[in-house]
């Protein structure tokens, strides 16, 4: 089975963030940079669906040069090959350019019979390239799945909707995101580390994929960004639990009419 | 041209889901700034509930595609129905909620129609039909503004941020049929519904959390108790989901579940930045913590300094009598 998972490095979500000058984007410089939450999952759920059925597990990411170290640390964890795809044409994507930019890397590298992505990366949270990414490759797909089971080319997968869980049927070929709750991503141990550097690591740009600025023109813009206004300071309420209890139901419908 | 903004109606059990009816009243404001038309595309079996509804929240005219084959849900078939009502209607938006469903088809309704989709919007502004939209990104630690560069402007809308319109009973609403290929390589085969009652935390007004604050998983009931009481769903910090007292489905964070209730209530929780990431765009946030200094304060309009062991049933008792005097 050939498993490709993509991969988006994105900043440490416990980082603090600023402002850049042109106020559109965060500063990049000086972030700790990591393997966006869930898909790390996907690589996991790739490393255990070549443990059952074996293959290959291939990573893939699209950025500048951050996205390596990401990359060695998947391969630590147990892939078996990455592929930074990176060109100063790609600096500006957006979801529908990178979902282009990763359709063409995959076709280049002979297809998956799976390609694992996050439901969306943590930071600019989009969650829209590997529903892109399906289409652009003609893929059946199944978002934010909790769990997974493959069995030759049939696919059951469960994913938790308002009021349930829906089970689905998909067939392989098949583009599949990932939830939290499908697996306990496993740590690189340090014979993972020292294994990771002997693995290859590909990199791909425009001209290898074949792809002109034109395909990759953003659908979408962003104008601005800013933190959010500042909440106003917290009412603190005094007195005995009971007293406390009664006040906070009054203001609570009195004065924020919320019940 | 006029502006033709469609929507997607959501169905669950022949139902039509609030969030969908959101984005309905939505289209209608912005239709109305700019003499548009509001189109809803219906897929698969609805009741006439769901239909009526529709119309007298605002949408013009209802598609409803209904083969066989659409009786479940699948991103490729529905896809193809809500880009075949983008071109015939010559649509210029489509707002779709931001709910599973909604997350899942957004994606290949853009690459059907090459339109730029923009996630999770939380309001809009509109000059001459064309929209800009704000949205959290960051998890919640910042507000962007997003415009398209196409024509065709899809976005995702977060739910329970978009009020509802005044329904009007005898709006002229008109109903077309419509068909298309069914055909799918994954759809939903069965659906598993929750354990009855549970209210839905990403769509509740009210939403009662613990937090690891209750030292032990048999006292998140004093949560459950209060949840009761208020009608309120009820959520977690992911400290006592990883501890096995309740399941994932109740996480709220940046790992969990993003919430916008009206009334948020935090017993035992310290609120990390992932917590917060969940929460903070709530329009009230209630804090129950023993310790002053816990950054859950730097958010909460409303806080009490206590033990929640204390605090949590005599608020139960109080909010009980607070209702039933209002009953
Ligand atoms: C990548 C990543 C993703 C994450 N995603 C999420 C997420 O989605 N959601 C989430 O919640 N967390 C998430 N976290 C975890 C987060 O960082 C915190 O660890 C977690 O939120 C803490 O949960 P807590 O507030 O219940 O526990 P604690 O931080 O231990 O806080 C317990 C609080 O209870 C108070 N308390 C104790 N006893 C009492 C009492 N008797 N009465 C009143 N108050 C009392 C304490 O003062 C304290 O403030 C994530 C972390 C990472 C690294
Ligand atoms: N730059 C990227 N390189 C590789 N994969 C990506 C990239 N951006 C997004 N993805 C994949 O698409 C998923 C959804 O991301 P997004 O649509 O950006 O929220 C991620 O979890 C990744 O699996």
């Amino acid at each position: 089975m050939k498993i490709i998972v993509c991969v988006k490095v994105v900043p440490d979500t416990a980082s603090r963030l600023k402002v850049a000058a042109d106020g559109k984007q965060i500063v990049e410089t000086d972030l700790t940079w990591i393997i966006s939450p869930y898909d790390e999952i996907a690589i996991e759920e790739g490393l255990k669906l070549r443990e059952k059925h074996a293959g290959e597990v291939i990573l893939l990411s699209v950025g500048p040069e951050r996205v390596v170290a990401g990359l060695r640390n998947g391969l630590a964890m147990g892939a078996d090959a990455a592929h930074q795809i990176w060109d100063p044409a790609f600096e500006s994507l957006d979801a529908a350019g990178r979902a282009t930019v990763l359709a063409a890397a995959i076709r280049h590298l002979g297809g998956a019979d799976l390609v694992l992505c996050g439901h969306q990366g943590a930071g600019e949270d989009d969650a829209q390239t590997a529903g892109l990414l399906a289409g652009a490759l003609d893929l059946p797909s199944v978002s934010m799945a909790i769990k997974l089971d493959v069995e030759g080319t049939a696919v059951v997968v469960e994913r938790e909707v308002e009021g349930g869980i829906e089970v689905w049927d998909a067939t392989l070929p098949a583009v599949i995101t990932t939830q939290k709750g499908l697996n306990t991503p496993r740590y690189a141990g340090l014979k993972g580390i020292m294994a990771a550097k002997k693995k290859p690591m590909g990199v791909m740009d425009a001209a290898a994929l074949g792809l002109s600025a034109d395909a990759l023109r953003a659908r979408t813009e962003r104008r601005s960004m800013a933190p959010p206004a500042d909440r106003p300071p917290v009412q603190l309420i005094q007195g005995d639990p009971k007293a406390q209890a009664k006040e906070l139901i009054r203001l609570l419908h009195e004065e924020a009419k919320v019940i | 041209m006029a502006n033709i903004i469609l929507t997607f109606a959501e169905i669950r059990a022949g139902a039509l889901r609030r969030p969908s009816l959101e984005a309905v009243s939505e289209a209608r404001r912005l239709a109305d700034g700019a003499s548009g038309r509001v189109v809803s595309v219906l897929v698969g079996d609805a009741n006439e509930t769901a239909v009526k509804t529709l119309g007298s929240h605002g949408a013009d005219k209802v598609i409803r595609f209904g083969a066989a084959d659409l009786a479940s849900y699948s991103s490729e078939s529905y896809a193809r129905a809500v880009a075949k009502a983008v071109a015939s209607e010559a649509a210029s938006a489509v707002l779709i909620a931001y709910t599973a469903m909604g997350k899942d088809l957004a994606p290949r309704v853009a690459f059907l129609t090459g339109g730029g989709l923009v996630s999770d919007c939380s309001s809009f502004e509109q000059t001459d039909g064309r929209l800009v939209a704000k949205r959290a990104q960051y998890s919640g630690k910042m507000i962007s503004t997003f415009a398209w560069t196409t024509r065709l402007q899809i976005a995702t809308l977060r739910p329970n941020v978009f009020a509802l319109g005044a329904p009007l009973a005898d709006r002229a609403c008109e109903v077309v049929p419509a068909e298309i290929d069914g055909a799918a390589r994954a759809r939903v085969r069965e659906f598993r519904a929750k354990e009855g009652g549970k209210k839905e935390l990403a769509e509740a007004q009210v939403i009662v959390s613990g937090g690891r604050g209750l030292k032990a998983a048999e006292h998140y009931k004093l949560v459950e108790d209060l949840g009761n009481a208020l009608g309120a769903a009820l959520g977690a910090s992911r400290a006592i989901v990883d501890d096995g007292w309740v399941s994932h489905s109740f996480q709220v964070g940046q790992t969990g579940k993003t919430v916008s209730p009206t009334l948020y209530i935090a017993c035992g929780i310290s609120g990390a930045i992932q917590h917060l990431a969940g929460m903070s765009s709530s329009r009230v946030i209630v804090a129950i913590n023993k310790d002053p200094e816990a950054p859950i304060f730097k958010i909460a309009n409303y806080g009490i300094v206590g033990d929640l062991f204390e605090i949590l049933p005599a608020l139960t008792a109080e909010a009980t009598r607070h209702l039933a005097s209002r009953r």
